[in-house]
């Protein structure tokens, strides 16, 4: 793969995928970081991956499932649930309006 | 609408299984009971840092029943994908779903006008939930997570719907499998159930599909789907005639207005970052389990009807009114078995149910009662037509003024005869056969 | 007592036999930790005054029932917990600023196994935000040093547990193993680091990195200490659907068995140029150790060495990227502003090789090439039982040496982030010293192989004894 360079343009998508802000100074850094590790990785395409499965998992287990029953040892009371946010009402959650009309 | 366009629409139906506990976590799948905002959350469903999730057995089972009963084909090896994008009810910032292995594929829906395909039918975790509304005059959103992690169903159809009557019919026809399988409520005011129709107009006789498509988001009922494909269809029409393409985006639909509306433009394709759920194993669909499954699935309605047509010439129209799960349906099957034993006509008594003139409550009176009640009204006694021209006299000559009315055309005047000779008789009698024999009396 | 060269093995023996009390013990980590902690920030937050309770709680059962060690293991054992556990009503901060008030409202399962064996929570430990770095310097807050040299890093990313329970603040430091962060910060304090198998113990209640490469391990001073602690941790939790059933052995039972005819592997890649003279001629000599006490050396092959951080560094930014995502202020924490510059690296590269179109080039084929990686392993094991090589390619680095280009700091984590793409197991033991400071030696073997890993590291450490140099505070 040829040289990677990322523009501020891919920037600024790349931080938009991953719901970020970033200032200019951010914004120079990473493009330079970025570049380079990108760069490197880029490494992998030497190796012949044909007829090679992917392990996105490592410990071979399937069919790990619970039961269908209502255990409320975990469960958490409001108070609990809404103890570490700086922003509700009642036993609610608050965020800024999200306008669905 | 003109016939230049032929509507081409997919439709993506959302339905809440009504597991006991949740999908990934054992708390109560109970969101619409719940006394109180967040009061059925643990660590995973609030996606606290550090949870993990824990796939329900029975909830995969039950898509897999699903799949199964709409025809599909089931994957032996399926696994769950993390879907990412960024929205206040959505507490992990990825919603576990299926992507490329989806636990069902390739089945079909039959319409009345032609056969849907079934693309997939796939699990995943409902999201928490949004409340619009203005605190100390501000507008805002307030979010409670009881729904978070409800095991959420998804069935994706082809774009092989032709008509906004066809897609109520294919909406209506899901919800009456899902219910049969008593695997949902399949509520559709509370948004146990929630419609979703693409929607673009091809030129008749245009080969390709058309190159935008508009979804339509958030129906909750029937009737708002089939106005909402129709308001579409006129309006992405007049576009189309001026020269234009319609702007590809998800709008809503506003029932007091009768129109849809924008509610999202999509600048960019969304990028969900799709990639396995590391903390799910995969999920083996071994030929034991699979055969399991399917000796839990009740017969199919469309043999279940077909059946009963046969056997009881029963019309399916009215039969499907009686009924919502395969075990209501096994209670009817007794019940209509036991009629016919008794030489009573499953018709007519369908009739009576339907129609509520039965004293009765399906499937808690006990079968036996049912059939005694429906004796006591079906006996249209072998009385003789000679025997009620005798009562038929009497009455007339007993009220001579209705006779007058009717003489006069008043027609209205049988129905108060034939209420006087049936209770001269004090028996049931075929109402027909009675008006027939009173207006001959009448006309002597 | 002297805390500095306490284990669990003996404070377990004195707190029977009524030498020290579990309080007064408690109270010497916590006069170590006012001595010190200034210096090195090992910590993040203390829990002094539970811990005292809890101590004093303690010495009362153990009046009352000399018997209470059997069924608490780990009875009065003071344990610093990384910043990654999530410890009930105990804030808990990952190292980062965003979640830097968060209080759990629940116990990770590895926390309760723990607390059900009697251990005594010290407080929790400073680390690179998240697990991001090597060296410790990734934290929001102020770096930890090491204490051996004050001016090094003590390494990454468990940074303050290593340091704690080597200046003598707790007898167990927790860690997670995702790519170095266990067996780094063992190798530059001079502690046995356990980096389980995937699986082998819970990720419950653990702050999640990569969720597929995550181990949940431990620092201790020496061998017998830290398979005691896996005694406790491992096995399988119903709230992790990746754990696996394995049964889990009494690891400390085979300890002192001979190893004779043991068959240890060197990888020929990873003895090359980059790796420090001083390191290679620290792990030379102690596979002649090794081979005096009965094994025998031979040299294997890992073809796709090279191509392992490249894999690495795709499938972990990718899977952090994920979970990462759920930091968005509402339920918990701040907003994503806060986050540190390399947490957003990571979740810029991640979204990067995850997005569409890069999907297949990057992640997927990272996905094969872990498959290669994982398969080159398993086939030195089919010739070898345990492979040898070194922990860290360099010495201790200067604090500030690598913080300006991240991806040589990526590299120094070489010799660590394959056995993390391959999930087996591996131990950092004491190789030695050079120019005093601590060089680590890991010792590596297949999928649930712990008993074997404790069993060859307890003989070497009984031959070598470099536990018993404990640090001095050089620069401090």
């Amino acid at each position: 793969m040829a040289k990677k360079n990322l523009t501020r343009e891919d920037i600024l998508h790349i931080a938009k995928l991953g719901n970020l802000t970033l200032n200019e100074k951010e914004i120079e850094l990473f493009k330079k970081q970025l570049s380079s590790v990108i760069d490197y990785i880029n490494k992998l395409q030497e190796v012949n991956t044909d007829k090679v499965e992917p392990s996105s998992q490592i410990t071979g287990l399937t069919d790990v499932l619970r039961e269908d029953k209502v255990d409320d040892k975990r469960t958490l009371t409001p108070d609990q649930a809404l103890a570490n946010t700086k922003s509700k009402e009642g036993s609610l959650f608050k965020v800024k309006a999200i306008l669905t009309e | 609408m003109d016939k230049k366009y032929t509507p081409i629409i997919g439709m993506e139906v959302h339905v809440e299984l009504k597991t006991a506990s949740k999908m990934f976590c054992s708390c109560k799948n109970d969101p619409f009971h719940a006394s109180k905002p967040n009061i059925h959350t643990c660590p995973v469903c609030l996606g606290l840092p550090g949870a993990l999730p824990v796939a329900n057995k029975k909830a995969i089972e039950w898509t897999i029943k699903l799949g199964l009963a709409l025809g599909c084909k089931i994957n032996t090896l399926s696994k769950f994908d993390r879907k990412h994008y960024f929205y206040p009810d959505l507490p992990k910032g990825y919603q576990i779903s299926q992507y490329d292995m989806p636990f069902c594929f390739g089945g079909k829906v039959k319409t009345s006008f032609g056969d849907i395909g079934i693309t997939r039918v796939h699990l995943e975790e409902d999201t928490g939930k949004l409340i619009h509304q203005k605190v100390n005059g501000q507008n805002v959103s307030l979010i409670d997570f009881n729904r978070s992690g409800v095991p959420l169903v998804e069935i994706v159809s082809e774009p092989e719907i032709f008509s906004s009557a066809q897609a109520k019919e294919y909406a209506k026809k899901l919800r009456q499998i899902i219910r049969y399988l008593d695997i949902s409520d399949a509520d559709m005011e509370k948004g146990g159930m929630r419609l979703e129709a693409n929607i673009s107009l091809q030129k008749k006789g245009e080969k390709t599909l058309p190159n935008y498509k508009v979804e339509l988001k958030n129906i909750n009922s029937f009737r708002y789907l089939e106005r909402g494909i129709e308001y579409e269809m006129k309006r992405q029409a007049e576009i189309l005639d001026g020269g234009e393409t319609p702007v590809q985006e998800t709008r809503g639909y506003n029932a007091e207005k009768d129109a849809t509306f924008t509610q999202r433009i999509k600048e960019e394709a969304a990028d969900y970052r799709y990639f396995p759920e590391p903390d799910l194993p995969p999920i083996k669909i071994s030929d034991e389990w699979l055969k399991e499954i399917k000796s839990d699935l009740p017969l199919s309605l469309d043999s279940v009807f077909k059946s009963w047509k046969e056997k009881h010439q029963l019309n399916s129209d009215l039969a499907e009114l009686l009924f919502e799960t395969a075990s209501e349906l096994l209670w009817l099957n007794r019940l209509f078995e036991e009629t016919a034993k008794a030489k009573l006509p499953v018709d007519k008594l369908v009739n009576l149910l339907v129609h509520k003139k039965l004293k009765a409550e399906l499937f808690k009176t006990e079968v036996d009662k049912i059939i005694e009640l429906y004796k006591k009204e079906t006996v249209i006694s072998d009385i003789s037509d000679d025997e009620l021209k005798e009562v038929i006299g009497k009455v007339i000559k007993n009220n001579p003024n209705p006779v007058a009315d009717f003489k006069k055309g008043k027609t209205t005047a049988v129905h108060f005869m034939i209420g006087q000779v049936m209770r001269e008789i004090k028996r049931k009698i075929d109402f027909k056969r009675l008006e027939k024999l009173i207006i001959s009396e009448l006309s002597k | 007592m002297n805390l500095l060269s306490l284990t669990i093995k003996d404070a377990s023996e004195k707190l029977k036999a009524g030498v020290f009390s579990c309080r007064e013990l408690v109270v010497e980590c916590f006069s170590n930790i006012k001595k010190h902690d200034k210096k090195i920030n090992a910590f993040l937050t203390l829990n002094e005054e539970k811990a005292i309770k809890k101590a004093i709680e303690y010495d009362g059962l153990i009046k009352k029932n000399k018997d209470i060690f059997a069924e608490k293991p780990l009875l009065g054992i003071p344990v610093a917990f990384k910043d990654l556990f999530t410890t009930k009503d105990l804030r808990t901060t990952a190292g980062s600023k965003i979640i830097g008030g968060y209080t759990p409202p629940f116990d990770a399962t590895v926390v309760k196994k723990l607390v059900d064996a009697g251990v005594i929570i010290i407080g929790k430990t400073n680390q690179d935000a998240w697990g991001h770095g090597s060296s410790g310097e990734n934290t929001d807050y102020d770096a930890t040093r090491n204490p051996y040299d004050l001016s090094r890093v003590p390494g990454g990313s468990s940074s303050g547990s290593g340091a704690a329970v080597s200046y003598g603040a707790s007898l167990v430091g927790t860690g997670t193993d995702t790519g170095s962060s266990v067996r780094l910060p063992a190798g530059f304090c001079n502690l046995v680091g356990l980096k389980p198998t995937y699986g082998r113990v819970s990720r419950y209640g653990i702050i999640a990195m990569a969720s597929s490469f995550d181990t949940i391990g431990h620092m201790t001073r020496t061998v017998y200490d830290n398979a005691k602690v896996l005694e406790v941790t491992a096995g399988v939790d119903p709230y992790d659907g990746t754990t696996v059933p394995v049964k889990v052995d009494q690891y400390t039972k085979t300890l002192g068995q001979s190893i004779k005819g043991l068959k240890i592997g060197l990888p020929k890649e990873y003895f090359v140029k980059g790796l420090d003279g001083k390191v290679d001629s620290s792990i030379k000599n102690s596979l002649k150790v090794l081979e005096k006490l009965g094994a025998t050396v031979h040299e294997v092959s890992l073809p796709h060495t090279d191509y392992a951080m490249a894999a690495y560094y795709i499938l972990v930014p990718s899977e952090v990227s994920s979970n990462l995502s759920r930091y968005d202020g509402v339920r918990y924490g701040l907003t994503r502003e806060v986050f540190g510059a390399e947490a957003k690296r990571r979740i810029m590269l991640g979204s990067y090789t995850l997005s569409s179109g890069y999907y297949d080039a990057y992640y997927l084929k990272a996905a094969k090439v872990r498959t290669l990686i994982k398969k080159d392993f398993e086939d030195a094991f089919k010739t070898v039982d345990v492979l040898v090589v070194p922990t860290s390619p360099s010495l201790p680095f200067k604090i500030g040496e690598k913080t300006n280009d991240p991806l040589k700091m990526y590299l120094s984590d070489i010799f660590l982030c394959p056995v993390n793409l391959a999930g087996i197991p591996a131990l950092n033991v004491q190789s030695g010293f050079a120019d005093g400071l601590p060089v680590g030696m890991q010792i590596i073997g297949p999928q649930f192989s712990e008993q074997l890993l404790y069993k060859v590291a307890y003989l070497f450490e009984q031959e070598t004894q470099y536990y018993k140099i404990r640090p001095e505070f050089k620069n401090g």
